[in-house]
């Protein structure tokens, strides 16, 4: 059980390309911290570099108090799940757990103990003599799962561990994972480009964008306060619409008194979700409103989405619950109440509140 | 090229290549400089001086008519063994290839002359065409050729060759089959529906779509022909009658042992070693993405 | 596949069948030769039967040896040629292992370098240097010696480039694992990339087992005692130029013995012997 800090880590690779541009947080003792982003954001390097397989080329990071930027990976006393799993593939199930023990010295009964111990909390007991070639997918994220809770390491670090599974496995993992955390209390750090995943699983949410933090948060206040138009376009699916605006245009759009938008325009965002379909063109008081066009109507059982197209050519998502929509090339009113808005300044780098 | 996952170590991987790079260096590097170097010197006949004579050993040979003519023979044996080891790899191979029962047991019946020696082969063979003993010599005898390998020089030509062609075939066998599976059978499946029939299919889809493994073959056949059919010469003519059969390597060996003439050997095995050069470097278009990935 | 049910089947069986015949024809008489008597065989007058010698002629070759030449019973030589082919097969393999291991697996200085260096040896067989390597090996004092027979012809970069490329496709989250399971570059070759390359091992085992057996201008070479001959070269000396004191006989029983044990290997083992010759030369 530790705390892993991270103080204005850097990666640069050779020829200049800069990975990871200077990110500073801390993970609590037991949280449960995910990075996500779009691929190449920096999130793996990083992982990588708190795991020590990559170098950090600047920067402190510290797990458990101690600094380990010189530190091997097995001495750091971290556990890491792959991607792949990365299970040793000519050992069998109880093998591949009781590797990173032996190699410890840990003593031989001591193994065995926490061989199948951990294979119990993961259900693999009738697995232990089998050679990972024999075993489903589900399984084999278990066995790697399980080759990390035998070391109760200090930190577990997971890289996109259910990413190769198919959809329906990685819900019932995904809960699963949360699960295990919870009830073992060790500090994780979960890197995943999934955003679903991100908010189901985290009590930290670090959002990274092309090698810098964007937001650092709890899932929901992340998902109603967007620090920045990068992170309200990440987390939330369907994305947020974001419209670019001059003050006219946000006026034409809002009513009641104008909300502030600076001298070089903002970007204005709804979520798809916060808006509703007003037929007859009325709108709750001093809200926002949008003339749309419908371009495309998609039923997926419990909700709508209907695209629809501004004059000036952005589209626009609409979230409607139920399977009521209006026909293709109905022209409609789109509304939201005037505190579901956000406003982010022209380049979307910050938030604009009040 | 490398991995993203490396050890970092300051002498293991040194101490991990010296083995390899020792050996190389001791009996690659330094015999193929010495070669280099001996074919610049003349030794006078007494081997009590010797003197840098920069390209005279290879004029020398050059003005020789023997070595034109042990150019000609090594070309003429090449092509033979080549054309026909390939020829008959190409037909065995294209008939296992087809759907057909006991395809393994074809397979197992045709690969293990690879692992039969090349002098050996030469051995075999000569029991056969020797003139005063061999089972077939007595046939061909009896057909009213003549037929005498130990003193004319086109019989023993066409005993090296068929020696030597004999050994090759189940390479080729086994290389132009593994060509031929690599070929989709969806194209060969749409080629049917398109019409062609079996013979045309084979010449318009199958075949052009094996010519790498054909080319890759041919440069591997020349080699093979150039410098791994030593034995078979050695054991069934020495090169002989009257030089009928000496090739290129064959003759290196040949003056060598005559002892004397260092520097003209040397040029020689210098010419060779251009020649297999060459060849290779064309081999590595294949072998190049062997290299760059 | 395209299947047809006619007569046309049957001809591919009659190529293929014809094919394996001319294929086992020599070999087939090689073994009538090694069961007649030398009379039969110099008067040219073998019958394509077996003849009533099979026993008497293998138990002379093996235990007594040629009587007109004497050259001594094969015994000695059947040690060598196990010796030669083994100690090449396995010598090349353990270079070729650590030194692909070594350019894969670790960053260092001159990486490249050292690769090319081992990498041009493909460029040259032995045969093309075969003095000046003779000459390296007789000023190490090597002739007449297995190390002499063996050495000079496990220099070479086939089996090093096949290892590398089987390196290449081994996922790199296996090396990350054994770090963060705590085993260094020594425990991760011994504990994880060794077991892994069993098969490629295998198949290079045969295809360097047979490479080994069958060389013949190099032993010619580098050894001068009879007890240090190779079958192969025990074939070769036994068959004299003036051909009445050759005892075919006993040559087709050494032909067939120096067959046995490298046939029997691709046979058995084909599959491995496939892929080895394959991965190796493409």
């Amino acid at each position: 059980m530790a705390e892993v800090r991270l103080d204005a880590v850097r990666k640069v690779y050779a020829g200049n390309v800069e990975a990871v541009k200077g990110v500073t947080f801390d993970v609590p003792d037991g949280h449960f911290c995910v990075l996500v982003g779009p691929s190449g954001c920096g999130k793996s390097t990083l992982l990588r570099m708190i795991a020590g397989l990559e170098t950090v080329t600047a920067g402190i990071i510290t797990i458990g108090g101690q600094v380990v930027n010189e530190i091997e990976p097995s001495e750091r006393d971290i556990a890491m799940v792959f991607q792949n799993y990365a299970l040793y593939p000519h050992m069998n199930v109880y093998n591949n757990l009781a590797y990173g023990l032996r190699n410890r010295r840990t003593p031989k009964d001591e193994i065995d103990q926490r061989v199948r111990e951990a294979a119990r909390i993961l259900e693999i007991e009738q697995l232990l003599q089998r050679r990972p070639r024999e075993l489903s997918g589900g399984q084999r994220q278990r066995v790697a799962m399980g080759r990390a809770i035998v070391r109760k390491p200090k930190a577990f670090l997971f890289d996109e561990p259910l990413s190769n599974l198919d959809a329906k496995l990685r819900v019932s993992m995904r809960v699963e994972i949360k699960k295990l955390q919870r009830s073992l209390g060790t500090t994780s750090i979960y890197v995943t480009h999934d955003q679903l995943e991100a908010m189901t699983l985290a009590d930290m949410l670090v959002v990274m964008n092309a090698g810098n933090v964007e937001q650092i948060g709890l899932p929901l206040e992340v998902y109603e306060k967007p620090a920045s138009a990068f992170v309200a376009s990440f987390i939330g699916a369907p994305p947020m619409n974001l419209m670019k605006v001059d003050a006219a245009q946000a006026a034409a759009m809002i009513e009641g008194a104008a909300i502030g938008i600076p001298a070089g325009g903002a970007i204005l965002g709804v979520r798809p979700e916060d808006l509703a379909l007003s037929l007859d063109g009325s709108q709750p008081n001093g809200g926002f409103k949008l003339d749309l066009t419908v371009a495309a109507v998609e039923r997926v059982g419990p909700e709508t989405f209907v695209y629809g197209n501004v004059l000036d050519g952005a589209d626009i998502i609409v979230r409607l619950p139920g399977q009521d929509a209006p026909a293709t090339g109905a022209r409609v009113t789109a509304v939201a109440r005037r505190e579901k808005l956000h406003r982010f300044t022209a380049d979307g780098s910050r938030r604009l509140d009040g | 090229m490398q991995k993203r996952a490396v050890f970092n170590h300051r002498f293991l991987p040194f101490v991990l290549l010296a083995p390899q790079i020792a050996i190389t260096v001791i009996f690659f590097y330094w015999p193929a400089f010495q070669a280099l170097w001996q074919s610049f010197l003349l030794q006078d006949a007494f081997g009590l001086s010797t003197d840098f004579v920069w390209f005279e050993n290879y004029v020398y040979l050059f003005s020789d008519p023997i070595y034109y003519e042990v150019i000609w023979t090594t070309l003429v044996f090449s092509a033979l063994v080549a054309i026909i080891s390939l020829s008959s790899g190409l037909l065995l191979a294209s008939m296992a290839d087809k759907p057909l029962r006991a395809a393994g047991v074809y397979r197992t019946l045709l690969i293990w002359p690879y692992a039969v020696a090349p002098a050996v082969a030469g051995v075999l063979w000569l029991f056969m065409l020797h003139p005063s003993l061999g089972m077939v010599a007595r046939g061909i005898k009896a057909l009213g050729f003549s037929w005498n390998p130990l003193l004319d020089g086109t019989d023993a030509m066409t005993m090296v060759v068929l020696a030597a062609a004999w050994k090759q075939i189940s390479y080729n066998f086994l290389f132009f089959l593994a060509g031929l599976a690599a070929i989709p059978r969806s194209v060969i499946e749409a080629a049917a529906i398109d019409g062609a029939r079996s013979t045309r299919r084979f010449w318009t889809i199958v075949f052009p779509l094996l010519t790498p493994t054909a080319f890759f073959l041919l440069v591997v056949n020349i080699v093979y022909a150039f410098f791994d059919t030593f034995g078979v010469i050695d054991a069934m003519t020495q090169g002989g009658p009257a030089q009928a059969t000496t090739t290129l390597v064959y003759k290196v060996y040949a003056d060598g042992r005559l002892g004397g003439d260092l520097g003209g050997s040397a040029a020689q095995s210098v010419i060779l070693m251009m020649i297999v050069i060459a060849l290779t470097s064309i081999q590595f278009r294949y072998i190049e993405r062997k290299v760059n990935y | 596949m395209v299947e047809r049910k006619s007569i046309g089947n049957v001809i591919p069986h009659v190529i293929l069948w014809i094919g394996i015949a001319i294929v086992a024809f020599p070999v087939y008489l090689a073994f009538i030769g090694s069961t007649h008597d030398a009379a039969t065989i110099a008067n040219g007058q073998m019958p394509p039967t077996p003849g009533p010698y099979f026993f008497e002629n293998y138990y002379r070759t093996i235990f007594v040896g040629t009587s007109m030449t004497t050259r001594e019973p094969i015994g000695t030589m059947i040690i060598n040629s196990f010796v030669m082919a083994i100690g090449i097969a396995v010598g090349k393999i353990s270079i070729s292992i650590i030194s692909a291991y070594a350019i894969v697996y670790f960053r260092f200085p001159f990486r490249m370098w050292f690769f090319w260096v081992i990498f041009v040896t493909l460029m040259l067989p032995v045969e093309v240097r075969i003095y000046p390597t003779y000459k390296v090996a007789a000023d190490l004092n090597l002739l007449d010696t297995y190390a002499g027979l063996i050495l000079p012809l496990i220099a070479s970069a086939t089996a090093t480039l096949l290892f590398r490329q089987f390196f290449m496709t081994v996922p790199d989250e296996l090396v990350e694992a054994s770090r963060i399971d705590g085993a260094g570059p020594i425990r991760f070759f011994w504990d994880t990339l060794l077991p892994l390359s069993r098969t490629n091992i295998a198949a290079l085992f045969v295809i360097m087992f047979i490479y080994g057996w069958t060389q013949y201008l190099w032993p010619l070479l580098i050894t001068t005692r009879d007890d240090m001959q190779t079958l192969i070269i025990g074939i070769k000396k036994m068959i004299v130029t003036s051909d009445a004191l050759t005892e075919w006989q006993v040559v087709m029983c050494t032909v067939m013995l120096a067959m046995l044990p490298p046939v029997f290997v691709v046979i058995a083992m084909q599959r491995l012997f496939v892929r080895g010759l394959i991965e190796s030369e493409k």
